[in-house]
């Protein structure tokens, strides 16, 4: 297990598709390396980061937009949320 | 993240962060002509599929224009809806195929998403620094919703819409692979240098040496 084997497994570390012996591997390196570590720490909070960010709530005007056509496709009025 | 591989024997979890327990139902209810069902599941998605598009088209009339079609669409279908799939993950693929529809239609010469990725040594990422456990806490939300639109518009369309799906939108890698016409592991490494590369733009905001 080296620096560069990191790298290419780990999409496949961070997503939990390892078989356990390369993860335990690849666990027994990040023990001892700090570099990969950072690497593996700070690519996995960038995904957290996404993840938990909230969408922005739809302008009013796009709102009543999309509520028109959904009137309009629905055939009825649409409550506004 | 994608829980698949964790135990073989069980079907990939639903995303519990997007999707809703009874969203079976208000589907059921929606299909039996139950308006009101439907219009549940718009105001439960149109947020996320507004960013969804907003990502993939990177223009805002557009994501506009996506999000209304998608809704539209998923509306005219639903009955064809069998439920083979969460409806979260229907309701996307379909905002998707709207939304590199319009983006081909734009820009005819731009969209490759199905183009070779070299995966060679410039993967290795070169800046290394600790972030701290809670980086995004130095930033206030709406500050840190620019940060995330700013970083992620700057990637390459083909990586941009990968993780987009992948990581945002919860969606499985097969689910993503389907989606975009790509093979797994086209998706797989597209998303790999997608992660690296969204993590070595964070670096400037996120890093220790950041803090005031």
């Amino acid at each position: 297990m080296n620096c560069k084997t990191i790298v290419v497994e780990l999409e496949d570390y961070l997503d939990e598709a390892l078989d356990p012996e390369l993860r335990v591997s690849i666990e027994v390196h990040l023990a001892k390396c700090k570099n990969c570590k950072l690497i593996v720490d700070t690519t996995k909070k960038t995904i957290q980061i996404y993840c938990n960010s909230e969408p922005a709530p739809l302008p009013e005007d796009m709102r009543h937009r999309l509520h028109d056509a959904l009137v309009k496709k629905l055939g009825r009025p649409r409550a506004q949320s | 993240m994608n829980p698949a591989g964790q135990n073989p024997v069980q079907p990939p979890s639903l995303p519990s962060q997007v999707v809703k327990e009874d969203e079976p139902v208000l589907v059921a209810a929606a299909q039996a002509g139950d308006i009101n069902a439907f219009e549940t599941l718009v105001g439960r998605y149109e947020r996320k599929i507004l960013r969804l598009a907003q990502n993939i088209t990177q223009n805002r009339e557009d994501a506009e224009d996506v999000m209304q079609e998608a809704f539209l669409k998923a509306y005219e279908h639903l009955s064809g809806f069998q439920g083979n799939s969460r409806f979260y993950t229907w309701l996307v693929r379909i905002a998707v195929n709207q939304a590199l529809m319009k983006l081909r239609k734009r820009r005819p010469n731009v969209v490759s998403i199905d183009e070779e990725v070299n995966t060679g040594e410039d993967l290795i990422p070169r800046e290394i620094e600790d972030w701290g456990p809670s980086p995004e806490d130095r930033y206030k939300q709406t500050e840190l919703s620019d940060i995330l639109s700013e970083v992620i518009a700057d990637l390459d369309p083909s990586f941009r819409i990968v993780f987009q799906l992948r990581d945002i939108e919860e969606l499985s890698t097969e689910e993503t692979a389907e989606a975009l016409g790509l093979s797994v592991p086209a998706v797989k490494s597209r998303l790999l240098r997608a992660r690296l590369k969204l993590r070595q733009k964070l670096n400037k905001y996120f890093r220790r040496s950041e803090i005031q």
